[in-house]
């Protein structure tokens, strides 16, 4: 696998930390004058989304991470995984775990397309798109004329996800909801 | 993966114009003191030993320069103006040092460097503080001497303590394998990045003074004190190092020694020995007046006088878009 030194650390590289795959988020590069150079370092590591801030000598050098980010259509649950197929036309089936999948099971729809992180070729975290289209199951009845009003109430969707939405919001409805803050964004227009 | 080449300057036209205003304030300010603006190469056939600077290999050996380097100061060459008895002089250049690049660093950049025979450390120093503060506006800096401000700020003392326990000192930021592989100087110099100088950046304008001998690089030692220090200082202001000066050393053996030391200390960094530079050598031979000189980072100066922390807003051309 290759490596890269310091000089070459840039925000978004993948690199192997004690062991764990890490992403390089900042590099800063310090001096005095006369002395020694490091580089001030912060990696957010891949496996338990912790933030490390570590110093190297400059032109010290770490391992890549074999990590890639794959578009993926998910396809279905068997309880233990989450199966997701590349979207390249290969058909090729990747399982995820429970860790993998994390928060994102709110947001899975079968054949909504997601960002699945791979590692060493084993999916490793998955992300949803910023925005879903997700029909509202169960939510209490809808209230006319009401659309100009603050106010507003819970809605459950049909992954399981619960949103505030505005009070004229109705069963059966679709939404296009914001997965990055959880919010309520707009009614899809059903055609 | 390519990346389309950026056309525009990354500095703002107030940056373009501050550096034109900065350019004409240093010529007068040295006119006033009838200090000579000299010119030196840029291309030397010899490089620094200093463990830590790097300058950038160039040949060209049609021209008989069959191994150059792009000088990462003129001090060599303004010395040996010295020794010819040029007098006081000073030159802007653009100097080089390899793998170089930061927030407030560029491999290449514009360095304002001067020497003043007659004077000693404390002399140049207030001759600094004239300069800076003239074109910043700012209150004279203070005077803290290097033991003091890491006893303060780091909590340990560079001359009393032992190496372990310097090392140990680092261990939040290090391994134990890697402060070993830097040593005391190069934990020390972590101590002052980390500590020492966020702590300054809360201070007005402070000189950090009276080096340890083993940092004393170009700097004469002062052996009548209890430890040996290096008549060295460098100027921070709002944290940003700005400079660094000596009380230069005159004395030719003693060079030698110090070429060799750094030699010593860039084969255990694992770096290629330098060759010395005989040129220099010879005219230190010949005789080099007492003097005190010092090199100021103009790019900084300029950083400072227009509240940015990032060298790319001063620079036409960084070096992503040279």
């Amino acid at each position: 696998m290759a490596s890269y030194s310091t000089n070459e650390f840039r925000g978004g590289l993948k690199v192997l930390l004690d062991g764990d795959p890490c992403v390089i988020l900042e590099n800063e590069f310090v001096k005095p004058g006369k002395g020694q150079a490091f580089n001030r370092v912060k990696l957010r590591n891949l496996m338990t989304n912790r933030v490390w801030e570590r110093t190297f000598k400059s032109g010290e050098s770490l391992e890549a991470a074999d990590v890639m980010d794959t578009d993926m259509e998910y396809l279905y649950t068997d309880g233990e995984f989450w199966h997701f197929m590349k979207t390249d036309g290969s058909f090729e089936q990747f399982p995820a775990d429970a860790k993998a999948v994390g928060d994102t099971i709110k947001w899975l729809k079968e054949q909504d397309v997601y960002t699945v992180t791979l590692y060493n070729g084993v999916p490793l975290s998955v992300t949803p798109p910023n925005f879903v289209e997700l029909e509202v199951v169960d939510t209490d009845p809808g209230m006319k004329g009401d659309t100009a009003q603050g106010g507003s109430k819970p809605a459950t969707l049909s992954t399981g996800a619960v949103v505030n939405v505005p009070l004229f919001i109705t069963i059966g409805e679709v939404l296009k909801v914001d997965t990055r803050t959880g919010e309520y964004v707009s009614r899809v227009k059903s055609g | 993966m390519p990346e389309s080449p950026v056309w525009q300057p990354s500095a703002a036209p107030d940056a373009v114009r501050s550096r034109a205003e900065l350019l004409r304030y240093l010529r007068d300010f040295f006119a006033r003191r009838q200090v000579l603006e000299v010119e030196t190469p840029v291309l030397g056939r010899c490089g620094v030993t200093d463990p830590h600077l790097d300058g950038l290999a160039v040949s060209d050996p049609l021209s008989g320069i069959d191994q150059g380097w792009l000088q990462t100061s003129p001090e060599y060459h303004m010395k040996r103006l010295l020794a010819a008895g040029h007098g006081a002089i000073y030159q802007v250049s653009r100097v080089f040092r390899a793998g170089e690049r930061g927030r407030r660093h560029n491999p290449e950049f514009s360095m304002l460097e001067w020497y003043r025979p007659g004077f000693d450390d404390r002399d140049l120093m207030k001759e600094v503080a004239d300069l800076v503060c003239g074109w910043l506006n700012c209150p004279r800096p203070d005077v803290i001497p290097y033991r003091d401000a890491m006893i303060r700020w780091a909590e340990i003392d560079p001359f009393t303590a032992e190496t372990p326990q310097i090392c140990e000192r680092v261990s939040s930021w290090l391994d134990a394998r890697q402060a070993a592989g830097i040593g005391r100087d190069g934990c020390l110099d972590l101590l002052m990045s980390y500590c020492v100088e966020p702590a300054l950046a809360k201070c007005g304008p402070a000189f950090i003074a009276d080096y340890p001998a083993s940092q004393a690089a170009l700097a004469r030692v002062n052996r009548a004190g209890e430890y040996p220090v290096a008549h060295r200082f460098e100027l921070y202001v709002s944290g940003m190092e700005l400079c660094n000066g000596y009380w230069e050393l005159a004395d030719v053996g003693e060079q030698r020694d110090r070429f060799e030391q750094d030699n010593a200390l860039r084969g255990v960094l694992g770096k290629s020995t330098m060759q010395p530079d005989q040129a220099l050598l010879q005219a230190m031979v010949h005789g080099l007046p007492d003097c005190a000189g010092v090199a100021l980072g103009l790019d900084r100066l300029l950083m400072l006088k227009l509240g940015t922390g990032d060298i790319r807003d001063v620079l036409t051309f960084p070096t992503e878009r040279a």
